[in-house]
């Protein structure tokens, strides 16, 4: 089950790389550096001293005593990526891939964003290692997360709004990538997620995957054996992914939680493998959202950050393999659990990671008190505020 | 042998290169296009290009992206494509391209796909997002239904990686002039020619050379074909002009255009 570094970059028949031909030196030059870097001794030292002095890593697995009581079944543990440097996950790959960039002598580093976690991380990265971040925003995004287009500008990196297409994260990473084939020689493509051509996918993944690893060993402190359940958001699924490679050997059940939008009926969703077919978008063989004749369609959810038609290729492997269960949280149940995490445990989670914790309260009430969920609490929920506070008053106005 | 292989064997023979003319299928409309390929046969255009729409056209510059995303919205689909490939051809004989993206064919399956377009007259391929190392069942479709596959190349593919990529590939080859998205309007580097002269004698003269992305005008094409290359692709530069110019004007204008690009190609 576990792949570790797939050679010809694919798991199973997806991932790969289908992109234009100049970008093939550059995702080669990309490859060959991650190969010899990601053992190296001082690559490790160095990205290790960022992970803890900078970002704060380890985070914390705490036991959420009061939702667990709230939901009546097995104990939920919040994974708490949320209280790293900037508020996210993003940062543990865009430290490593920032690092990795500065080896390979690139100055000039470009980036997508959806809620703009990943483009704040990556402007953090440039900021302490000293390079020129440049990041691309669907100008929908830009509208709704606000305060991190502000954050990004506050960091030294400039935000290019996207205008074309759908205006959210798929067109951002389009726009990137389009400055990576007219600026190949001069610039790295920080890409946010586990998704693109190969060797993103591995490469974040395994950036990712010291999520797990540290659930995995406090889990044996704190209950003396691994979790019974983990559950984590889905967006392209770098979160997701660092929570389950380091776990999928061993007896755990797994779930991945998409945006389920206005539900998956509707077809405005952003549930990719829940309701998705197989394409070819982004560089990548994996499951799309798409027409009949292979147009990509728009996609909805209420959180930025989920908000994609595509999804990391270990993830459409993992479910075609039945690894893991895939399955949809909508935008009401997602701003449930976001005002009931605030008020139960006085943390506000991020929308996105609100989306695994209504998921994880859904399945807690099925399982015996013995046993323990991990839910990947991907970040906190700052920039969501006023997007809950529209929603809110949106649908009292209808229900009235 | 396929019609774009003989074009290319009967320019040779009058001592000419190829003008390869592009425009997308279904902008502004699709009487425009159909204007427009009558402007590219009266014009003297060598081999048509046709775009289809894809809703994610990560190689294309902000002119062709604004034409798909207008043709998609105006309702261009694959049936509608093929209806228009079909009056096409009852107009012309010239070779026709059909460019697009991958998932466009992957989503019906590599075969279907190309036996339907092959059926309608389409007689070669683009993919920008085709890669070779990706290509096996893709090649495989194509060579079963006789569709030439044009693979794109760019100045910093190495030289084993054009041998093989030029051994996949039938029709001609297609170099990208320059780092970038088509329709980029910068002056030509030194590295265009260096990279035309050496792509040509890789190719040692066993199959054509295209040279497209960001050629707009004659000069720029009196450039590329005195550099080398076989052909010249030129695609935004149509598509800005059929945005500016009525409907009642576009096939004469278009002709125009055309016949001076055309010029560019004749070296005797
Ligand atoms: C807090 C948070 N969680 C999750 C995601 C989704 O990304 P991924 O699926 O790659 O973890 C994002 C993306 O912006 C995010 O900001």
């Amino acid at each position: 089950m576990k792949l570790k570094y797939p050679k010809n970059g694919k798991f199973g028949e997806f991932g790969g790389r289908y992109i234009p031909e100049t970008l093939v030196p550059a995702v080669e030059e990309l490859e060959q550096a991650y190969i010899k870097y990601k053992d190296d001794v001082e690559f490790k030292k160095e990205l290790q001293y960022y992970l803890t002095q900078y970002a704060g890593r380890p985070t914390p697995l705490y036991l959420a005593k009061n939702l667990t009581k709230f939901a009546g079944g097995a104990k939920i543990y919040l994974k708490r990526e949320d209280l790293l440097h900037g508020g996210a996950h993003k940062i543990n790959n865009t430290l490593g891939q920032g690092l990795l960039a500065k080896r390979m002598k690139k100055k000039r580093i470009i980036a997508e964003t959806g809620a703009g976690q990943h483009g704040v991380a990556t402007a953090m990265a440039c900021a302490v290692l000293g390079m020129n971040g440049e990041v691309y925003m669907g100008y929908k995004d830009t509208q709704r997360q606000k305060l991190n287009v502000f954050r990004m500008n506050l960091l030294g990196s400039k935000v290019h709004p996207v205008k074309e297409g759908t205006q959210t994260l798929k067109d951002a990473i389009n726009e990137a990538i389009r400055d990576w084939i007219t600026n190949v020689k001069s610039t790295y493509y920080l890409l946010g997620s586990a998704v693109g051509p190969h060797p993103y996918p591995v490469m974040v993944r395994d950036f990712q995957s010291v999520i797990g690893n540290e659930i995995l060993a406090q889990m044996k402190k704190l209950e003396k054996k691994s979790p019974d359940s983990v559950v984590a958001c889905v967006g392209g699924g770098s979160n997701a992914i660092g929570t389950f490679y380091p776990l999928i050997d061993e007896d755990i059940k797994m779930f991945g939680v998409e945006a389920g939008g206005e539900g998956i009926k509707s077809g405005h969703h952003s549930a990719t493998l829940v309701g998705g077919s197989k394409g070819i978008l982004h560089g990548m063989l994996t499951y799309l959202l798409q027409d009949d004749e292979g147009q990509i369609s728009e996609t909805h959810s209420i959180s930025a950050g989920l908000d994609y038609p595509g999804v990391g290729p270990e993830h459409s492997y993992l479910k075609d393999a039945k690894r893991v269960k895939y399955d949809a949280v909508n935008d009401k149940e997602a701003v449930e659990a976001f005002l009931l995490l605030s008020k139960h445990e006085g943390i506000i989670p991020a929308l996105e990671s609100a989306h695994a914790i209504a998921y994880a309260v859904k399945i807690a009430r099925n399982m015996p008190k013995s046993e323990s969920i991990v839910v990947t609490l991907s970040g906190r929920g700052d920039k969501d505020v006023e997007e809950v506070g529209r929603y809110l008053s949106k649908n009292v106005k209808n229900k009235k | 042998m396929s019609r774009i292989k003989s074009k290319f064997q009967d320019l040779r023979s009058k001592h000419q290169k190829a003008l390869i003319a592009y425009v997308m299928a279904g902008f502004p409309s699709e009487r425009d296009t159909i204007s427009a390929i009558r402007g590219f046969v009266k014009g003297g255009a060598d081999i048509i290009e046709l775009g289809m729409p894809f809703s994610d056209p990560l190689a294309d510059g902000p002119v062709i992206q604004h034409a798909g995303f207008q043709a998609l919205q105006k309702g261009m689909n694959l049936d509608r494509f093929l209806l228009l490939v079909k009056k096409i051809r009852m107009e012309t004989d010239l070779p026709l391209i059909l460019m697009t993206y991958t998932n466009i064919l992957y989503r019906q399956g590599y075969d279907k796909f190309i036996y339907t377009v092959k059926k309608a007259g389409i007689d070669g391929l683009i993919l920008p997002d085709m890669s070779i190392d990706e290509s096996k069942d893709f090649l495989q479709a194509a060579k079963k239904n006789n569709m030439d596959v044009i693979f794109l190349i760019s100045p910093n593919t190495t030289p084993d990686r054009i041998k093989k990529i030029s051994d996949s590939s039938s029709g001609f080859l297609y170099l990208v002039s320059m780092f970038g998205t088509t329709g980029g309007q910068q002056q030509f580097q030194n590295y265009t020619t260096y990279a035309i002269k050496s792509t040509k004698k890789i190719l040692g003269g066993k199959i054509p050379l295209g040279v497209g992305f960001g050629v707009s005008n004659p000069d720029q094409a009196k450039f590329i074909i005195k550099s080398g290359a076989d052909a010249i692709i030129v695609g935004s530069a149509f598509l800005r002009l059929m945005e500016n110019t009525p409907s009642e004007k576009i096939e004469s204008k278009i002709g125009h255009f055309t016949s001076s690009l055309k010029k560019a190609t004749i070296t005797e």
